[in-house]
Parts: C-alpha cells; sequence; structure tokens
C-alpha cells in the first residue's frame, strides 16, 4: 500500500465512521440533544417501615381496575423470613392484597410452613412495583410502538394499540408485565398516572399508614424524596441488568429477588 | 417485459399498504422526546391515562362532609389510616355510590393486628394477637373502637 491509497483508505473509514454517528443521532435525538427535563418521577420503599397490611395492594386494585380476584396485580408485597439455619422463606399469598393475616409461610399447593418464633432471625416486608426503567427493556421489544417511555420517566401501555403478543411480559427481569383479564392486552403499574398528574398519590402510596411508600422528582433538588435518595444509602432491584430502574429501596435485603 | 410483471404487483402492494397506513394510523403516532427506542408511540394515550378516573379521594376529602368523625380520628391511634382504607374508595360519594360498603370483617384488623414477631420489620412493633386464641368468630368492634383507639389494646366499652 502506497501513501496516496492509504490516506485515501483512512478519508473513507473516517466518512463511515462519521456518518454512523450521524445515523445514530437521528434514531437516538434524546442521547444528541441531552434534554433537561425539570420532572422524573421515582419511587421511595422502606421496608423497616412496611408493616405487610396489604392496603396498597387492594387499593391500587380498586383504583385501576384490575379484577380483584385475580391473581394479578399491579403491585404486590412480599415476606422473607430468614431461619437461624439460614434458610430463607418467601410467599406473598394473593399479592397480599389481604395483607399477612398469619405467621404461616404460604409454600404454595396449599402447604404451609409454620416457623417458630425462636427461630426466626430476620424476617420483613417487600412491597414491589414497576421500576419505570431508564432503559426499559419492556418497551424495546414492543414491535407495535404500545409501550412507551414518558419525558417524564414513566412507562404507559396503549391499550388501543397492543396486541397482546406478551413479548414485553417476558422481558421485564422484574416480572410486573401482566395480561390484563379483561382488556386482554399487557397491563403494569404507571404510578397511578392519572393521580400524579392532577397533584394526587399514587393510590399505594395514599393508603399506606406508615409512610413505607413514597413518590417523588428526582430533578428537583427540595424534594425530599429525592434528598433521601442523594443522601442516604439506598438500593434498586437487579441493577445487574442494566435497565437503570427508578424504584429506589432502603433496607433492600440480598434475600430478596 | 413479462419477467418485471411481479416487481410491479410488489411496487403496488407496497403503495395500497402505504397508502392505507395513512389512513389507518393516527398522526400522532410516532418516535416523540424519548427518541426511537423509547419513545415511539401515539402521543394521546398520554391524555387518556391522564383521564383515567380518581376512585380514592384522600381523608381531606371525607373530612369535607364528615367533619367530625375526621376530627376524631385525627387525635386516635389510628390517625395514620385513611378513611378509604376500611370504607372503600369514595369514588363520585355521595352520588355515586350512595352509601359506601364498610368493611367490619376480623381479617381487615388483623392485617396490622396478628401479632408476627419480625425483628427487622415495624411490624412487630404493633400490638397484636393470635387470631386462633382471641375472641374467636366475634367482630373485633365489640369490644374496639376503630375511631378512638387512642392507646394501643384499650378496651373502650
Amino acid at each position: 500500500m502506497n501513501r496516496r491509497d492509504f490516506i485515501k483508505l483512512a478519508m473513507k473509514g473516517t466518512a463511515v465512521v462519521v456518518l454512523a454517528k450521524g445515523l445514530d443521532g437521528i434514531f437516538r435525538p434524546s442521547d444528541v440533544q441531552a434534554l433537561a427535563t425539570p420532572l422524573r418521577f421515582v419511587f421511595l420503599v422502606d421496608t423497616y417501615k412496611c408493616i405487610g397490611c396489604g392496603f396498597c395492594v387492594k387499593a391500587c386494585k380498586l383504583e385501576n381496575e384490575i379484577p380483584f380476584d385475580a391473581d394479578v396485580s399491579r403491585t404486590w408485597v412480599e415476606r422473607y423470613v430468614v431461619t437461624s439455619e439460614g434458610e430463607v422463606f418467601a410467599d406473598t399469598p394473593k399479592e397480599a392484597r389481604n395483607g399477612f393475616i398469619t405467621g404461616q409461610i404460604d409454600l404454595g399447593r396449599g402447604k404451609f410452613k409454620d416457623i417458630p418464633r425462636e427461630k426466626i432471625k430476620k424476617a420483613f416486608f417487600v412491597p414491589k412495583l414497576c421500576n419505570q426503567c431508564e432503559k426499559p427493556s419492556c418497551v424495546q421489544v414492543c414491535p407495535v410502538g404500545a409501550t412507551y417511555q414518558n419525558a417524564d420517566g414513566v412507562v404507559l401501555v396503549d391499550r388501543k394499540w397492543c396486541i397482546g403478543c406478551g413479548y414485553c411480559i417476558m422481558a421485564c427481569p422484574y416480572g410486573m408485565r401482566f395480561f390484563h383479564p379483561v382488556h386482554h392486552v399487557a397491563d403494569k403499574c404507571n404510578f397511578c398516572y392519572h393521580r400524579i398528574n392532577h397533584g394526587l398519590r399514587p393510590a399505594c402510596v395514599q393508603a399506606c399508614p406508615t409512610g413505607a411508600r413514597q413518590i417523588g422528582n428526582i430533578k428537583d433538588h427540595g424534594d425530599p424524596v429525592e434528598n433521601i435518595i442523594r443522601t442516604q444509602q439506598v438500593a434498586v432491584h437487579k441493577p445487574e441488568y442494566g435497565t437503570n430502574p427508578q424504584v429506589y429501596y432502603i433496607g433492600l435485603g440480598e434475600e430478596v429477588r | 417485459m413479462h419477467v418485471l410483471r411481479p416487481l410491479y404487483v410488489v411496487l403496488a402492494l407496497a403503495v395500497i399498504m402505504l397508502i392505507a397506513r395513512s389512513f389507518w394510523v393516527p398522526n400522532d403516532f410516532g418516535t416523540h422526546e424519548q427518541g426511537y427506542t423509547y419513545g415511539w408511540y401515539r402521543q394521546s394515550n398520554v391524555e387518556e391515562w391522564k383521564n383515567f378516573t380518581v376512585k380514592y379521594r384522600g381523608k381531606e376529602f371525607c373530612g369535607t362532609c364528615h367533619a367530625g368523625q375526621a376530627q376524631k380520628l385525627a387525635s386516635a391511634h389510628h390517625k395514620d389510616i385513611e378513611c378509604e382504607n376500611c370504607h372503600g374508595p369514595a369514588l363520585f360519594h355521595p352520588a355515586d355510590p350512595l352509601k359506601l360498603v364498610l368493611d367490619r370483617s376480623r381479617e381487615l384488623c388483623l392485617r396490622c393486628h396478628t401479632s408476627l414477631f419480625y425483628p427487622t420489620s415495624q411490624r412487630s412493633q404493633i400490638k397484636g394477637i393470635n387470631p386462633d386464641q382471641h375472641n374467636l368468630g366475634l367482630e373485633c368492634t365489640l369490644c374496639h373502637k376503630p375511631h378512638e383507639a387512642s392507646k394501643p389494646g384499650r378496651r373502650n366499652r
């Protein structure tokens, strides 16, 4: 290769790289423009405060018209009991819509387990809801553009547009999505979008008697939730999936799946 | 040239598809703020979700008519519990529904007051009972008044 050919090749290569970068900008304008939105909804859960009453699940199901007796829910509460032998038991009977009214662990298939009080090393409740990920895998896989992320971070499902293929239900690493038994489309928690946009708190946050659930705006430096996330030790579920979840937890145990 | 005929058919189909698409797909469907990967959707759906009906109105709403009860509750041990947690969602009450359905069952109280010894949870700090031993089959409200539960475990009657 002589000098002339080398320069030609280098120029071609540069052109290809620049063009590729430019096309990338066309398909992802948000990355290029780096939009500074003043609003980004985030959620904060304090597992120490949760008492497992399940009023959040009841309120969510009634508020969002999710059939009460169907085994699907936009939010649920899990109970974790760790014994002195290191065994971990977890259950969420009926998504905890009726709370935890017995000490027996629901093992499924009609089996229950009694764990004696002195054997319990630690036990706690973990409320779960859609993480409204910064990089939602459920949105990426939707073939028809029925689910999408808003500028305020909330991921919504268009019930008129959804074809019910179920890709998003499989793509969510947190199992937050389900098939709505009445509308026959994918459904998920949307932080009660109709409430947070009218100055109300989500139904679960309002129903919580202990303040274990809170909603806030992470772009607002005066926001109490933003303050806690910025100044205290918080964790998110399954960060290894790279979805950048936006539901933060205080006291998230390693046992939590 | 007959070998080109299939090509014309394909082109015609493509044109028909594009025309049909312009009728079927609403104008507000497309790439929005979040870019193609996350923001490819029908814009008017956002408004549709914002207009979803609110059912849980909050205790401030209840207090506008039931001021006495709200005031009573505000000084009680149960002050952090929303009226609608037990009385059910208000929706458009009093127009619709005319009367709310109050859940008086033992199971409602047991959501918090089944004694569970969970050292790392606030649940263990709530005064609780063993539902299999404590006054079986009786409604809790026979002895306890939920609006005046001023001290934990106190009998009001």
